[in-house]
Parts: structure tokens; sequence; C-alpha cells
């Protein structure tokens, strides 16, 4: 079966979870993923979103953080004050699922302007719960489409802290959980080297040449030694994407304007 | 007690020009007919509070109501850019817009830190990022007992909170189920609160002896508006309409159909087309 890049991106992503972990989720890639793992390897993935919803099995993909359809398939909905304080700060989630409009090569996000912050060419949306998610989950995964402008050698604002400017600053912190473990782009993933926290690529993606990310990327991209290559994806997980995603659309778009 | 008013006076004796307003619910319960009917009467120099601005805040930005946003996400919840807020801090227009901004976490430990009746708010966060270094009410302060720094922000503290439920019974007592997101902290924070209401009922019938509710003496005012929650929703009432969240993208991209939207639908309206929008039986 054919496959697109952002379908094999949500796959690779979705392969990473695993059954027993407890995910806060993001709205979009994020979502899609912990719902593919959910529907595939992971059945007892446990989602919270940070609209309070725990352990929220939703049939198709919410389009806010807040449907309906995440409250009515949860097993509890708290308040927010109380997701963010005893469920996140906590320390009760194992992972977190972050993207943003900016990355840099040592997993630090900006989801806040591009430009200078006081006359900005764009304004993002800003950190919503990520400054949060990154410093409270037991480990963190990035999901980000894979650009030069997306992919930076500095960021405009550091939103969302990663390993630190120089990948070093979180340990300096005394911040004890793990921070950023594995970026997912449509490309590639990539993990931090265990000395310096710098993003090197481990896998490709099906037909994906080391030159593609060289290109794309805003830094001077370094590659594992023992570079992987993704595995395709399975006709299996392409078709619970695909269900997942017209299930989806039928749900939103039949809503009434 | 609280008192049951029309909207349109609820609105007149509650928020004054130069207020600090919250207007909250998070996807779920916005109160999109209070927010109108602001606009409607011509609200200016407001500070707005808000978790997330969603398409209310947009519109109320871009009607010229704001002259601050205190805020942690401003995006169309999995659509995009809110563009009219995008237009007020990049361009200025139609006025030039003031922002504090923080995350979730500090929004949310703000407002209960208010319902608490304490100055500031702690909590594990904002460590090795750059948004203290744009907002003057980021803080850090040392653990007496353990040494940690911890972030510290201010009490939300709003002149009125605004928000909407599912019903109040005949003494104003108001229940909210589902996603309560920071409604109750909210209201309790505030000097003054508007609950709009999908409806008055004889009895709450709440589903559980936890549920939350508000009782009549926390709440300053209720008005009835069938759907005034659209195009978020009410649970157990009617669903979110994500199709108008996408629609909205295209709507409030120029000024121009901005306004004439605006015009159109909220301008030359009043809160009883609420019920309609919302797809309820009238």
């Amino acid at each position: 079966m054919n496959h697109t890049a952002t379908e094999m991106m949500t796959i690779a992503a979705a392969r990473a979870l695993c059954n027993n972990d407890v995910c806060f989720v993001g709205i979009g890639l994020p979502s899609a993923a912990c719902n593919l793992a959910r529907a595939t390897h992971a059945p007892g993935l446990t989602l919270i979103y940070e609209s309070g919803t725990i352990e929220a099995k939703p049939a198709v993909l919410p389009l806010s953080i807040g449907d309906g359809e995440l409250c009515e398939t949860a097993l509890t909905t708290v308040s927010v004050p109380e997701m963010f304080r005893y469920w996140l700060q906590g320390g009760r989630i194992t992972l977190g699922f972050l993207g943003g409009a900016q990355v840099d090569r040592y997993g630090n996000l900006n989801s806040t302007v591009i430009g200078d912050y006081r006359k900005p060419k764009v304004r993002l949306p800003g950190a919503g719960g990520a400054t949060e998610i990154a410093m409270c989950c037991g480990r963190i995964f990035i999901t980000m489409r894979h650009n030069p402008r997306a992919m930076v050698e500095k960021l405009d604002f550091l939103t969302t802290l990663g390993h630190g400017p120089t990948g070093r600053e979180r340990r300096e912190l005394g911040i004890t959980t793990a921070g950023p473990v594995l970026l997912v782009t449509d490309l590639c993933t990539m993990q931090p080297d265990p000395e310096t926290n710098e993003f090197v690529v481990t896998a490709l993606h099906p037909g994906v040449t080391r030159d593609a990310v060289r290109e794309n990327t805003g830094w001077r991209v370094r590659f594992a030694d023992a570079l992987g290559e993704t595995a395709p994806p399975s006709a299996g997980e392409l078709e619970a994407l695909r269900e997942l995603n017209n299930r989806t659309a039928r749900a939103h778009g039949g809503t009434a304007a | 007690m609280a008192s049951f008013l029309p909207l349109h006076t609820a609105i007149s004796t509650l928020v004054h020009d130069g207020d600090t307003v919250a207007l909250e619910g998070f996807t779920h319960l916005i109160p999109f007919a209070a927010g109108h009917e602001i606009i409607r009467q011509g609200r200016r120099d407001l500070t707005l509070i808000r978790m997330t601005p969603d398409l209310i805040y947009d519109q109320m930005i871009g009607s010229g109501c704001a002259r601050k946003l205190v805020f942690s996400w401003g995006g169309n919840p999995g659509v995009g850019s809110l563009y009219r807020l995008r237009d007020a801090v990049e361009h200025d227009w139609p006025n030039p817009l003031e922002i504090e901004e923080h995350s979730h976490a500090a929004m949310a430990n703000a407002y209960a830190a208010g319902a608490a009746g304490i100055p500031s708010a702690f909590f594990r966060g904002y460590r090795g990022t750059a948004l203290p270094e744009v907002n003057a009410h980021i803080r850090f302060v040392a653990c007496p007992f353990t040494g940690e720094p911890l972030a510290c922000v201010p009490a939300h503290r709003p002149d009125v909170a605004i928000i909407h439920a599912q019903r109040a019974d005949r003494q104003g007592n108001v229940l909210l189920e589902g996603i309560v997101g920071v409604q109750k902290e909210a209201v309790l924070a505030a000097r003054r609160s508007l609950v709009t209401v999908e409806e008055v009922a004889d009895e709450l019938d709440a589903r559980s002896p936890n549920a939350i509710v508000l009782p009549s003496w926390t709440v300053t005012a209720i008005a009835v508006v069938p759907g005034g929650a659209h195009p978020s929703y009410a649970h157990g009432y009617y669903s979110r309409d994500n199709a108008f969240y996408v629609a909205w993208d295209e709507i409030a991209r120029e000024r121009e159909s901005f306004a004439g939207w605006m015009r159109e639908h909220v301008l030359e309206q009043g809160p009883e087309v609420f019920g309609e929008r919302a797809g309820l039986r009238r």
C-alpha cells in the first residue's frame, strides 16, 4: 500500500507509545498518533487531555482539546486547576507529546512568536500547557513537519524548555524529568545524543535520503553511526489510521454550521 | 442572592468600561451570548482574562472592546490562528492591545489563588523559558522548607467573571457539568459574577452530590439564554459546532469580512437567536 509522508510520521510516532504509558495529549498530530496506537498495538494506553478528561477513549479525533467526545468517553473529568496541579505537577503523567512552530537541536520549542516578541512578524498561539508539560511529564516526544523554518539553528523565542539552549541547562537547573527523548518528523526519527543532548537522526523513513534531511534542517544535522530505516507502514496500521481519519471527517463535517 | 435579569440589563449593570473581565469556559460552555452583548453595548478599554481566548475574544478584540489581554493559548483549536487577535498584536488594529502572557498551569493556579483569597500562586513551572523575560508578573521564590525554586504569579481577581452553565434552580443556585474548566474558580475569584444558563428548573437534578454547584449567594446575576454557548457547547443540551470553528478561519481572516459578519450576526441581533443557532427547538 502507498502511504503519504504525514501517514508515515503519524505511524512512526504511534509505534513509540507503550501500552502502559499515561500520556498527556496535544491536539493534532499527537492526538492522531495516540489514538492510532490505542487502535493498534497499545489498547491500554491512557490518554489525558488538558481539559480535564482522564482515560478518554474517543472514537473520532477531537477537533479541540475539549470536545464533548472526550468527556463522554472519559473515566472521569476533573477541573482544569486540578488537572495541572494534582495530575501533571503531581507527577502522574509518564509521557507528554508536543509540537510547536520551531524546534532547535536540543529539543527546545517555540510556540509564541516569529520575529521580535514586542513587534512580532507572526503572533503564534502561545505556551498553552506545553511549558509545564515539558517540565513535569516523565519524558517528552515531539512531532514536527521537517522543514528549515521549523527545525532552526536558533529559536525566535524559548517557550518550552527541552534540554536548554546549549543542551545542558535542563540538567543544571536540577529538573529531574527526562525532557525530550524522541523527535518524529515526516522525514525521519531523531533521538538525543546521550552526552550532548543534541538530536541526531537515528532512522530515515522509507525513500528519504540523508541529503533531503540536511536540506530541510536549519542546523548542521548529524546522523547516528547506526543509522536505521523506519519500517514502512503495515496494511493494518494504514487501515486503522485511514478509518480513524474517515470517521473523524464524517463526524466533524456532519455538524450544522 | 443571585438576581434573575435580562442579558442586556445584566451586562449594562455588571460590566463597565475599563473593567477587568474574565469570560471563562474551557472549550465547553463558553459564554458567547454574553460576549456578544458586551460588543453590542460598545464596552471599551476592558482587560480581558481568559486561558484560551477562542473565537469569543477574537470577536471582542476585533470589535475594539479590549485594551489588554491576559491569556495562555490564543488559537482557534484544531484550526489555526485567531486573526483578529493577531491583527491587534501585529498591526495595532483596531487598537493597540497590551498582552500579559502565561502558561495554562499559571492561569489555572492564578484563578485558584483568587478563589482561595490569597494574593499569589506558587507552582512548579516556567524554569529555563523566556516567558519570565517578557512578563514581569512571573517571578520565582524559594520554597522555605526545601529551597526548590517555585514559579509565582499574582492571583486573578477580576471585577467580573462571566460563565455559561447548564441550569439554575428558582433560588438561583447554578449547576455545571462536563468539562468544567476554571469556571468555579473564576466566579469565586471575582468581585461580581454573571451566569448565563440554558434553563431554569424546579430542581437542579445534579447527577452526583459532588457535581459543581455554585450557591445562589456566590452569584450576582443570572440571565437565561438558551443556546448561549454556541458555537461552543453545553453538555447534555447541544454539541460543539466544529464546522463553525472551521468556517471562522475564513470569516476572521480579513477586516472587511469580519466586520460584515459581526454586523449581520451580532450587532443586528439579540440573544434570542442563540437557541436556533445551537439547534434547539424553540
